[in-house]
């Protein structure tokens, strides 16, 4: 769980590496955190895989209630185009989540 | 809450020790834990989110954060990072300040670590002398350009498409104009010596995806384009580094075409023989192929091609939509125009609902790829009006008075129009 934690926090707090006029040095900043979850509903566990990718926003940002056409659309185009490890099973879980809640 | 504030390391090496971070050596068992832990981390503290903004369209209230060399933007997205310039801004001044540039990512393995002094930047392919080129070369060994040129993303002004379509929803702020400094690509690619039968030029940077399965991020100009002395590798923006989001210490600068082909953290320039088969260049970023790049709202294209120069922009930017004007009275309206690199050439506002038009005074021509200003001056009636913005630019090209739409929210630039109340 600790470790599962660290790389949790390690997802959402990037170090990052910067540097000023003076090449030679390198500045490192942090990244805020994340500001959004994704909202509860049947399906949520299985959509979390979602957040491998990206953050939750993705989602949310979309427009409202587009239905279950532009969802499985959505999460087809994540599997077909980005290669989205997710079998068809859990694409209608996540689809029907994504449609009913967003 | 992580320190916003950047700090300096004392061995140039700190942020590959301190923070394992997720990025393309992590297993795939490990991407995916790592998303079912966010996901399972219950509640995450906001990222100095007390300030909202709603833009005005479904799904569209927005935090406001600062991100590292940033003020506060208008955060679309956070991982990758998609950071949007508030619309205020663009009546600061023709140039968009480094720390107020939108920002968009595409894959979120994005660097962590960039040490000024091993960056390398390789030129290789159909070329005699492959190169691997310092900072301090590209700097040096070059004579430098400098242009002013607008940045804007094909996906500019999304939000606004109707029927909605998905895909990053911006507002009107996913643009800006900055004053580039660096190494013409056509300089680059002489030294290098391009080979015959080159026929395209792909472009890659530091950015990954995170699962390796995921079409990396590279791009593709045609060799004529390569060499038309223009396209630009960019150390500079607006006098200083470039601000890691948009893409330090170099990226390329495509004057006049979506943001799309602009490569942040470029380090990896190839000459091709064949063209590019590339996801992001044969799959996404293709507009409608015809004169409107635009469908029937709804309808898919019947043929696509790869998106290109910008089309007509202007916008008003002193009054805000919604806003009470003094009525019969002198009204002084300012704003800015840009398009694909032909030239604005006439600008005019019109608040009777485009019956009339009056032609816009034109500020410093600041080069043919930058922001133009415009002030015009209008008298208004007690009561509601629409005022309207039109811009049109050398070779006749103008905006249209019902927006255009195609399935990718592309290219929008119906001539815009601010609502306010004369009393």
């Amino acid at each position: 769980m600790t470790a599962m934690k660290s790389v949790a926090i390690t997802v959402v707090v990037l170090l990052i590496a910067v540097a000023s006029s003076a090449l030679a040095e390198t500045l490192v900043s942090t990244l805020p955190l994340e500001t959004t979850e994704l909202k509860p509903g049947p399906g949520v566990d299985t959509a979390g895989v979602c957040q491998a990718c990206h953050s939750a926003d993705y989602i949310s940002t979309q427009p409202p209630r587009e239905g279950k056409a532009f969802w499985q659309g959505e999460v087809q185009k994540m599997i077909k185009a980005y290669k989205a490890p997710i079998g068809e099973d859990d694409a209608a879980v996540i689809a029907n989540y994504l449609a009913a809640t967003y | 809450m992580p320190s916003l504030a950047p700090y300096r390391t004392t061995d140039g090496n700190i942020g590959n020790n301190i923070m394992p971070t997720l990025n393309r050596r992590e297993t795939l068992k490990s991407v995916l834990a790592a998303g079912l832990a966010v996901a399972a981390a219950g509640k995450l503290a906001p990222a100095n989110a007390s300030e909202m903004v709603d833009l005005p369209f479904g799904n569209g209230e927005r935090p406001l954060v600062a991100y590292p060399q940033k003020r506060l933007l208008i955060v679309l997205t956070s991982r990758p990072p998609q950071l949007e310039t508030p619309f205020s801004v663009f009546n600061e001044g023709m140039f968009t300040p480094n720390d107020a540039f939108f920002v968009r990512y595409h894959l979120a393995d994005i660097p962590l670590t960039i040490d000024p002094d091993a960056f390398r930047l390789n030129v290789q392919g159909k070329v005699d002398t492959p190169l691997s080129l310092s900072l301090a070369e590209l700097r040096n060994g070059f004579e430098p350009v400098e242009l002013a040129a607008v940045n804007q993303c094909s996906g500019n002004s999304r939000g606004f498409f109707e029927p909605r379509v998905a895909g990053g929803q911006s507002a009107n702020g996913a643009m800006g104009n900055a004053r580039w400094k660096g190494v013409p690509l056509k300089a680059l690619l002489a030294k290098a010596g391009v080979q015959a039968g080159a026929v395209q030029v792909s472009f890659q940077g530091l950015d990954r995806p995170v699962l390796p399965e995921t079409p990396t991020f590279i791009k593709a100009l045609d060799l004529e384009h390569a060499l038309d002395g223009e396209v630009m590798i960019a150390y500079a923006m607006n006098g200083e580094d470039l601000p890691w989001l948009n893409g330090f210490p170099i990226r390329l600068i495509v004057p006049g075409y979506y943001g799309t082909y602009w490569v942040k953290h470029l380090n990896e320039i190839k000459v091709l023989d064949t063209a590019l088969d590339s996801f992001w260049m044969k799959t996404a970023y293709r507009i409608p192929n015809n004169a409107c790049a635009c469908t029937e709202p709804g309808k898919a294209p019947t043929s696509t091609i790869p998106i290109g120069r910008f089309n007509v922009r202007s916008f008003l930017t002193n009054i805000a939509e919604g806003a009470t004007v003094h009525a019969n009275s002198n009204l002084n309206l300012r704003g800015i125009a840009f398009d694909g690199g032909y030239g604005v050439s006439d600008v005019a506002v019109s608040a009777d609902d485009g019956k009339t038009w009056t032609e816009a005074a034109l500020g410093e021509n600041l080069g043919k790829y930058s922001f133009r200003e415009w002030k015009a001056n209008v008298s208004l009636e007690p009561g509601k009006h629409r005022l309207m913005v039109r811009a049109a630019n050398r070779i006749g090209q103008s905006q249209p008075l019902e927006p255009l739409w195609n399935p990718s929210g592309y290219m929008r630039n119906v001539v815009e129009v601010t609502n306010v109340i004369a009393a």
